[in-house]
């Protein structure tokens, strides 16, 4: 076969370091955000110092993940940064509609519980997967 | 808009995965413009031109032309 006189597949190897490197932040963020967590009632007994130690780790490691995120959006293609708009404008836009009508559900007395954070969250991670799945398969 | 992609990438015996790694995207991406269901940006068509020796018109059709 008559191959371009390609000097490297780089491009493809920046991704894969890129993605790999946002997997190790993401991980390490759920790490900590766990050790914040459930550290003062498990490990330290509530000592403050180490649970302020323990925010502090978690909020560093989160901004390591951020900056992490922009590298990967960075090195995707334009196609694939498309769809990755396309599916954060729909997690955002679902995120603040049903987050507020969630809150107002508690307001006006049509649920007894408290709407926690934590199923927002839920809620804009599902609609994100769906949005990539839904933008990869238009464009198959 | 139409192109030429796929022919001219099958006159020179190339992979989608050949000209993904030449213009720097992923075979996905050439996959979808081949068929028409995404539109390069300017830069990405002048660098699939210079690839391919051609003006950035012989390559890509603005679809209204005919």
């Amino acid at each position: 076969m008559n191959h371009p006189k390609t000097n490297s597949n780089s491009w493809e190897a920046t991704q894969k370091t890129n993605t790999a490197r946002l997997r190790y932040w993401t991980l390490a963020w759920l790490l900590s955000l766990a050790l914040a967590r459930f550290g003062p009632e498990s490990i330290w007994a509530y000592h403050t110092g180490l649970s302020i130690l323990g925010i502090v780790l978690n909020l560093f490691i989160g901004a390591g993940m951020i900056i992490a995120n922009k590298t990967y959006l960075r090195g995707l293609d334009e196609m694939q940064q498309k769809i990755f708009l396309d599916a954060t404008a729909l997690s955002l836009g679902t995120g603040l509609i049903c987050g507020l009508s969630y809150e107002q559900l508690e307001d006006v007395q049509l649920i007894t519980f408290q709407p926690e954070i934590s199923h927002l969250i839920f809620v804009m991670s599902l609609t994100f997967i769906v949005g990539i799945v839904w933008g990869n398969k238009a464009h198959r | 808009m139409k192109n030429r992609l796929k022919v001219l990438r099958a006159e020179r015996d190339w992979t989608q995965a050949d000209l993904a790694n030449e213009l720097e995207v992923s075979r996905q991406t050439i996959n979808a413009i081949e068929k028409g269901k995404f539109d390069p940006s300017l830069p990405l068509a002048f660098k699939a031109a210079r690839l391919f020796g051609m003006a950035i018109e012989d390559i890509f059709q603005d679809e209204i032309e005919g």
